[in-house]
């Protein structure tokens, strides 16, 4: 299947879908939907490295996405597990009570 | 084809929204699910059919149903919904999106700035991907083996629970130590 939109418009849509998981990530104060806006900036990266590589015809681009997709699983297994224990040691998902860990 | 694209990508954009916006966590992720159904169309338009699988299966199939799990473990329902609508007031988000706001307009600027390029996306195989996959970028490929495994070690560790020891005298005997260990502290 072939579009010709132009290569801004991809770019752009990415752009776009990326800065609405860095407002996701602000403006939350609940763990778990920090985690799922991260996962919103990942995949707008992803959508950014198959048009390119779609763009000049190289696998290259669909390689990366293969990779940032093993990331993401890998983060988001250790995200998760951290949240259950955060979960069970303070009965809450907000992130201003884990103030002890003096990050 | 032009239509389904910017059809996807409004889809995308507009459940995208809503996750940022939902106060019942279920709901955003419903709505996550359904943007990244979205993205897969848009990968299987921009001629990747190979990421647009993956994208399904792995995303929308395996990673969802991780936060699914850990979302009904939680129990978060109704009091979460309520929290969040506490939490997400006007003043409480009006100046990140501004902030966010302001980076896309410059990146909206540059990229409008540039020479414009026409495109015709090419079709780029399964085939070609996984030859490219295991033969340049090998490396990469076992590397990401590793940090599948560390992931999965470090998740079965960080998740475990504090086992209680069920034998009696074993458990009294490990409290004599403890509080021998203490008396040395002190």
């Amino acid at each position: 299947m072939k579009t010709s939109v132009s290569a801004e418009v991809v770019v752009l849509l990415a752009g776009l879908l990326f800065a609405l998981g860095i407002v996701g990530v602000i403006i939350r104060k609940n763990i778990v939907f920090m985690l799922l806006s991260v996962e919103i900036m990942l995949n707008a990266s992803g959508l950014a490295f198959v048009a390119a590589g779609s763009r000049w015809g190289q696998p290259d681009g669909q390689v990366m996405f293969v990779f940032i997709l093993a990331m993401a699983a890998a983060e988001v297994s250790i995200g998760l597990a951290l949240i259950l224990q955060i979960y069970h040691q303070h009965k809450s998902l907000d992130i201003d009570n884990l103030k002890e860990m003096n990050g | 084809m032009e239509i389904a694209f910017y059809i996807a990508g409004a889809v995308a954009i507009v459940a995208t929204l809503m996750v940022i916006t939902r106060h019942n966590p279920v709901h955003a992720l419903l709505y996550l699910n359904v943007s990244l159904l979205a993205h897969a169309m848009l990968f299987y338009l921009l001629g990747a059919s190979f990421a647009a699988l993956l994208e399904i299966i792995i995303y929308a199939g395996a990673i969802m149903v991780l936060f699914i799990f850990v979302v009904m473990l939680l129990n978060l329902g109704k009091e979460t919904a309520e929290q969040e609508r506490k939490w997400l007031k006007l003043k409480v988000w009006a100046g990140p999106t501004m902030l966010a706001a302001i980076l896309f307009a410059e990146f909206l600027a540059l990229v409008l700035s540039s020479r414009q390029s026409t495109y015709s996306p090419a079709v780029v195989s399964p085939r070609e991907v996984a030859v490219s996959l295991f033969r340049e970028y090998l490396i990469g490929v076992e590397l990401a083996a590793m940090l599948l495994m560390a992931a999965v070690v470090g998740a079965a560790h960080i998740g475990r629970h504090k086992k209680l020891v069920l034998h009696r005298f074993l458990k009294e005997e490990k409290e004599r130590e403890e509080e021998k260990q203490e008396e040395m502290v002190l």
